[in-house]
């Protein structure tokens, strides 16, 4: 029928792009990682060292709890985001006055910065100085001290990132709900479903793809979370709200340990493609074998 | 399906626009307030505004020049990140090419990276590699607007993927029949149907580029500075200008709604595929 050259045609700008942006970065990283490199510290020439920086990682601890904290990060975040955002994008699908007024409003924290947004957050909450700490403190008598109280912090964390994203989570899945066919839904109210059975058996199995798309994206950017992060707690107290991004960005920067910095990178890298791979595997399977429409 | 009282509607958006909004509130009043009284006792209602940080941002002009290179920059690669995706959304989805799936999931990986490792590797290819007598790649906006695409590309393909994959293929087939070329199948047929996608996609894209810091910071110096790089001046090893910083953050709200006004019209529900698919 048609000629699968046009297909081809038509991914060719993105396969060249992120294969000059995307490849190459990528092997430079993987070369380097295999090196003892500390550009302005004790070995300012590469040293290839074989696999000592992997094997030096599998005993960090200070990488390992931050793998974990992070992983904690990224499933309290996403799970609550996308939750919200559904449930935000059918509200969306009403018809009521100033619908796109609040639509407006309610993507307004995607347009600010996350270097901001931690520094608002901030603000708001630095004991003494912060409008949150002081609200809680008069209402309800709870004291909120972001820089002693690890779970704080790290429940803060969670709170700006579900704050930021969410509208992220609601506008694509609006997108979604708003391109489906109407029918299945007319012809299960004829069949007379109740609203569970409706969303269990029609909506949820024509928007999975589109919840599958979003859950990726929100996993893979909670896990390389800096910035906001960053200005919010700088990774404290302690370590608690220290995700692997900013481990990574602390031994890059302030002790320009790039070797070492390199091959966590890589490892992390894989760990979300593995996880990633796997997630996908197990959903994009299942869709296809109930593929109904 | 059922639509419940509008009042009661409007009352929950007016309690979670009341959340959403707080956090920019807040930064509005850090905007107006001098420095002294940041560290005073808070309270949510301002009883004096002081502009001097709005009148010294307005009256920068670097600070202008990188609102102008963000715009252009954001604008120009969202544009040809959506156009791109769209193209490549569909071959994925209407074409048998072998190893589609995996290609579909490679794109991805290119956003999982950690940024401060490779930062490194992005330098060296700006200022070493892609370089053509005196002119480099670094520092131009050209550069940044190739390099968002690592991120912007890959997000705009997984939220397209699904609305394009929706579009029934019954109506392409249809279309071929009547004699429409590939092209016009694209464009008569696809591109409306995908409008609420698109504009999806467009704004997002346009976000993540409008709000990248780090790239923008080690790979540009001052001909394609962008805002969000111009803001973070302001916050120092000794200490931050938070007035002036939320003025600026205030000031780069405006561009943003702007253009989220524009494109938000197009978020509607496209046509009934009812009609022409059975």
């Amino acid at each position: 029928m048609r000629s699968n050259t046009v297909g081809w045609l038509m991914l060719a700008p993105t396969i060249a792009i992120l294969g000059i942006f995307g490849i190459i970065p990528f092997i430079y990283v993987l070369y380097v990682s295999f090196h003892q490199w500390n550009p302005f510290g004790a070995s300012p020439d590469m040293i290839y060292n074989g696999a000592n920086n992997f094997r030096r990682l599998v005993f960090d601890a200070e990488f390992l709890t931050s793998i974990a904290f992070t992983m904690k990060f990224a499933f309290f975040a996403v799970i609550s985001e996308v939750a919200l955002g559904y449930l935000l994008a059918q509200l969306f699908m009403k018809e009521f006055p100033g619908r796109g007024f609040f639509r407006t409003i309610h993507t307004l924290p995607l347009i600010v910065a996350p270097i901001v947004v931690g520094s608002v957050w901030r603000l708001m909450t630095t004991p003494s100085i912060g409008i949150i700490p002081y609200l809680l403190k008069s209402w309800f008598g709870y004291d909120l001290n972001i820089g002693r109280d690890a779970t704080a912090a790290f429940a803060l964390t969670v709170i700006m990132d579900i704050w930021h994203w969410t509208p992220l989570v609601t506008l694509t899945l609006l997108a979604a709900l708003l391109a489906l066919p109407k029918e299945p839904f007319e012809q299960a109210q004829i069949d007379g479903a109740n609203r569970r059975q409706i969303f269990w058996h029609v909506t949820l199995p024509m928007i999975r793809p589109a919840i599958l798309a979003t859950v990726f994206i929100r996993l893979m950017d909670a896990l390389r979370t800096v910035d906001e992060v960053w200005m919010l707690t700088s990774g404290g107290p302690g370590a608690a709200t220290r995700y692997v991004g900013l481990h990574i960005w602390k031994i890059v920067f302030p002790k320009t340990d790039y070797g070492y910095g390199a091959a966590i990178s890589v490892i992390v890298l894989y760990l979300t493609l593995v996880m990633c791979w796997l997630l996908y595997v197990a959903l994009v399977a299942r869709r296809e074998r109930k593929r109904t429409f | 399906m059922r639509s419940g009282n509008p009042l009661l509607y409007l009352a929950l958006w007016f309690f979670l626009s009341l959340l959403t909004l707080f956090p920019i509130y807040w930064l509005f009043v850090v905007s107006v307030k001098p420095a002294v009284d940041l560290f005073t006792t808070p309270s949510v209602i301002l009883d004096a505004i002081y502009w001097k940080n709005y009148v010294n941002v307005i009256n920068n002009e670097t600070l202008r020049g990188y609102m102008i290179n963000s715009l252009i920059i954001s604008t120009t690669n969202a544009l040809l990140v959506t156009a791109l995706a769209f193209l490549a959304c569909y071959a994925l989805s209407r074409f048998e090419l072998a190893g589609k799936e995996n290609i579909f999931f490679w794109t991805i990986t290119n956003r999982m990276a950690p940024a401060a490792v490779f930062l490194l590797p992005f330098y060296l290819l700006f200022t070493q590699v892609f370089t053509f007598g005196d002119w480099k790649l670094y520092d131009t906006k050209i550069g940044m607007i190739l390099l968002y695409c690592t991120f912007n590309l890959p997000f705009a393909i997984w939220t397209l993927r699904p609305t394009i994959d929706g579009i029934p293929k019954e109506l392409d087939e249809a279309a071929t029949v009547d004699g429409a070329s590939t092209w016009q199948v694209i464009y008569e047929v696809i591109f409306p149907l995908a409008r609420p996608g698109l504009a999806v996609t467009l704004i997002l894209t346009w976000v993540f580029a409008w709000n990248e810091f780090l790239l923008a910071a080690t790979l540009t110096s001052f001909n394609a500075r962008t805002i969000t790089t111009g803001l973070s001046e302001y916050v120092t090893t000794t200490g931050t200008e938070w007035g002036a910083m939320a003025a600026i953050a205030v000031i780069t709200l405006i561009p943003a709604l702007i253009i989220f006004a524009v494109v938000q019209r197009h978020i509607v529900a496209g046509l009934t595929f009812g009609a022409v698919k059975e």
